[in-house]
């Protein structure tokens, strides 16, 4: 059985009354880029907040290298080694490029070989360094928000809808990027485009209405039209 | 690596201000003195408005009870100025400044506390409510400024300048009074601080981002509770160097002065920007300049000038002039 660095066994969250996850069964394999597609209000924001403690967890677990995480607050989770990049990216506008890299940078200095590999696959940050980040494009954003969860090594990285309102060149560099990281860390990468992620994930789960519907591997769902159909609603044809 | 250039133009209104009015007002002694006053008590504005600006934006804390400490700092600062009445009387500027830095020490450390003990009792049930907290932190206002009476007494202290500080130096024609001058050093050197301290440290960086999202700082691994406390007892402090400096200003203090001055606080930090220390000294220093400006030129004028100026500035920039 392949060693999983995270896993939500019975996870329940509730935000004010309403009941958004409903018993979430998910394990993310170590070194791998775990894939979580669903439709809208699914639950997979959910999901990444409830990890990082932005939500509490009404029930269930949340393991971390074998750790329940669950009842931790966001602070000792994200220095338990977990990075978030959230949909909304999230990025400290009135700060400049530099300063956001910065403030990540939790052990002290930020290390330059490393900088300049996040320059290698987003270069556009090395232009802009001290420009604000509020001053950048979506993509540009979106790069800053990756960078800043990936400036010191974490052993997993949650990212949330990286390619949501992006141009489809942007989408392809950030698809580069991501595959970079594969193999530099863990990755679970919650998406509903398909046809971005079916090309990056070596596992994928889905969900609807709160609940892991199904899991398996990325190739298995790509290769069987009639699963995509039950699953997601479309044939891989209907959404190039 | 390239950068962008800085937004001048907030910059650029108080010099701007202050040279349209010099043919106005006609006088240059009268100028001078007009824009040294202004200036002062713009600075005295500042400091008891930069730490509310930060605890408004980082906190999201509607604290309506930031008057008190303004008033419990002016007393606080008679328990040392009292004892030491001999240094503040003494011909020297070096035992006046001694004694004044003591006091300001003292009420610095104990509106500190109080902040402290506010946060937890009065702020920490109500964090996100903000209908609660206008209410609370008014009653916290008056509970405080009850206690003053308690201590104090309710007849008005009287708060005299240390000897050194009194009267005015005579350039030509214009009068410049010497304590006018402190407040805009103080000020000035607040200011300095404060934009040193948020602009190159990460701590400074960390409070700039927790007033943007201090969901995402506490995602990249920080404790920004411990955070919002340690300002909230900061801004306290702040108010409270306020409080002195207004009061040695009025020479005398009673326990609803901090009240009396949270209008113009107010404006000031709506002004400037919520959270943004530098938009927060350029509008306290448009406030207090205008005010004198149309207090001479315009007396009836003088009553409405800060909501004229407040009115102008969030018609031009509507969430404040630290913000295109």
């Amino acid at each position: 059985m392949t060693d999983a660095v995270l896993k939500l066994s019975g996870v329940h969250t509730h935000i004010g009354e309403y009941h958004i996850l409903q018993g979430v069964d998910l394990a993310v394999p170590r070194g791998g880029l775990a894939v979580l597609l669903g439709r809208n209000g699914a639950g997979k924001t959910t999901t990444l907040r409830t990890i990082m403690g932005l939500w509490q967890a009404s029930a269930g677990s949340v393991q971390f290298n074998g750790r329940d995480i669950s009842r931790l607050r966001t602070p000792d989770i994200a220095q338990a080694g977990i990075a978030y990049v959230p949909e909304s990216m999230a990025v400290f506008s009135e700060l400049t490029v530099r300063e956001n890299l910065y403030l990540a940078a939790r052990s002290g200095p930020m290390d330059a070989a490393r900088l300049e590999w996040i320059f290698s696959f987003f270069p556009a940050l090395k232009k802009f360094w001290n420009y604000p980040a509020g001053n950048l494009s979506g993509g540009q954003k979106q790069m800053v928000a990756i960078a800043r969860a990936i400036i010191e090594p974490r052993e997993l990285l949650l990212i949330d809808e990286p390619t949501k309102g992006l141009a489809p060149a942007i989408i392809q560099s950030l698809a580069d990027a991501i595959r970079q990281l594969k193999g530099q860390t863990t990755v679970l990468l919650v998406e509903q485009n398909f046809n971005f992620v079916r090309q990056l994930g070596d596992t994928v789960a889905v969900m609807d209405d709160g609940r892991i519907v199904h899991s398996g591997s990325m190739a298995e769902l790509a290769a069987d039209r009639a699963l995509q159909e039950r699953l997601l609603g479309l044939a891989l044809d209907s959404h190039q | 690596m390239p950068s962008v250039p800085r937004d001048t133009i907030p910059m650029l209104l108080v010099p701007a201000l202050m040279l349209a009015m010099l043919p106005l007002v006609g006088s240059m002694p009268t100028w001078v003195t007009l824009t040294v006053a202004g200036l002062a008590m713009g600075m005295m504005i500042f400091i008891m408005s930069s730490g509310l600006t930060l605890v408004f934006g980082l906190m999201d804390v509607l604290n309506f009870g930031h008057g008190a400490f303004v008033s419990v700092g002016a007393f606080a600062a008679t328990l040392v100025l009292v004892p030491m009445q001999g240094w503040l009387e003494a011909d020297s500027l070096g035992m006046n400044l001694a004694a004044l830095g003591l006091a300001i020490a003292m009420a610095m450390a104990v509106t500190a506390v109080l902040g402290l003990v506010f946060e937890r009792v009065i702020i920490m049930p109500v964090y996100g409510q903000h209908l609660k907290q206008i209410l609370i932190t008014m009653g916290g206002m008056i509970v405080v400024e009850q206690l003053i009476h308690v201590i104090w007494g309710a007849d008005h202290k009287p708060m005299p300048l240390p000897t050194a500080l009194r009267g005015a130096f005579v350039l030509g024609d214009a009068a410049i009074e010497k304590y006018r001058l402190l407040a805009v050093a103080v000020g000035v050197l607040v200011f300095i601080v404060l934009t040193l301290l948020l602009n190159r440290t990460k701590l400074g960086l960390l409070i700039r981002a927790g007033v943007e999202n201090g969901e995402m700082v506490e995602a990249l691994g920080y404790r920004i509770r411990r955070l919002f406390v340690a300002v909230f007892a900061a801004g306290s402090a702040l108010a409270g160097l306020g409080g002195v400096m207004w009061g040695l200003y009025k020479e005398t203090l009673t326990a609803t002065m901090g009240g009396e001055v949270m209008v113009m606080v107010f404006i000031t930090i709506i002004i400037g920007g919520l959270g943004s220390v530098s938009g927060c000294f350029i509008g306290a220093l448009l406030m207090a300049l205008t005010a004198n400006y149309a207090g001479f030129l315009a007396p009836k004028l003088a009553l409405v000038s800060h909501i004229v100026l407040m009115i102008a500035i969030l018609l031009w920039r509507p969430a404040g002039l630290s913000r295109k």
